[in-house]
């Protein structure tokens, strides 16, 4: 068995207001920062998991992804893997 | 209906599921069963409640960890059968999650947690869990949410609205909610999902009565 290290980001999709990222941007300008164009909020999920061989594990983190992790209405989805 | 029974499920972290029983037993006289969210045995009630509340805490989505509960896992063939189902707040968020309702809910366009009185246009009766309401084509029934904001597709709106699936719009969108939504069924009209909570507005001592029509629909066949 092989052990894996897996960061999973999920981020809103483009279309999806994302007003906690608007606030902070807003934040973000006042504490001084200049040039701001766009902030937007996700979610990063680390995950270690074994599995024989990557594809294997690719399999096992697509399934987690779309149907736990994000919810692909409303969000997308990448990730890296890393092999331990 | 002396034996009709409305299962009102009872999830980890949910708080509006004994609101809904105190509205369908003490204003409505309907028999209700508190129905923990491992269970997966279905077979002595004959409408099923999702109430209000914070189910396994909103962890990672409102509604995404409940989803995977066996009780969700048995709410496919409950639906099948024509039976209804009612999901509140976050049983609404619930409904869409696992796939029983199209689109999401998402943060609240100002962020804040509202709580107030909303005017909701009755856009359909489909599944005829409105069409009693004194012909009136507006109620009004209190909402208490933070992620209250129906999201769809293009796609998904233009179905929603070709097949007569909204079943309420406000009036003063408080979320910026797409198309004003905040009520939906499915195709067949046995599944409802809205943000406003109807068993809050069913005892005029409590703020008004615009609820119960919702909650007495439960017996339908």
């Amino acid at each position: 068995m092989d052990q894996f290290a897996v960061k999973v980001f999920v981020r809103l999709r483009p279309s999806v207001l994302d007003p906690a990222g608007e606030a902070t941007k807003s934040a973000s300008i006042k504490l001084g920062a200049e040039g701001i164009k766009s902030l937007r909020i996700g979610k990063m999920i680390e995950v270690k998991i074994e599995g024989n061989g990557e594809n294997e594990v690719r399999g096992k983190i697509d399934l987690l992804c779309d149907r736990l992790f994000a919810n692909t209405v409303i969000e997308d989805y990448e990730y890296s893997l890393e092999k331990l | 209906m002396d034996n009709f029974t409305v299962g009102v499920v009872v999830f980890p972290g949910s708080n509006c599921d004994r609101d809904v029983s105190w509205a369908l037993e003490g204003c409505l006289d309907i028999r209700t069963k508190y129905l923990w969210h491992e269970s997966s045995d279905l077979s002595d009630v004959d409408a099923i409640v999702l109430p209000g509340g914070f189910s396994y805490g909103d962890y990672l989505r409102c509604g995404a960890i409940a989803r995977f509960s066996p009780l969700i896992n048995a709410l496919d063939e409950f639906v099948k059968s024509g039976k209804r189902v009612l999901g509140i707040c976050n049983g609404f968020q619930i409904l869409t999650e696992s796939g029983f309702l199209p689109g999401a809910l998402v943060a609240n366009k100002n962020l804040n947690f509202i709580c107030d009185d909303v005017e909701l246009e009755i856009v359909s009766s489909k599944g005829g869990w409105f069409n009693n309401v004194d012909e009136k084509q507006t109620i009004k029934l209190p909402i208490a949410h933070g992620e209250g904001r129906y999201h769809c597709d293009s796609d998904t709106l233009k179905k929603l609205v070709d097949n007569e699936l909204i079943a309420l719009r406000y009036k003063n969108n408080p979320n910026g909610s797409s198309f004003d939504i905040a009520g939906i069924t499915n195709e067949k009209g046995n599944v409802l999902g809205l943000m406003p909570h109807p068993e809050r507005a069913c005892d005029e001592t409590i703020g008004g009565t615009d609820g119960i029509f919702t909650l007495k629909s439960l017996i339908l066949k």
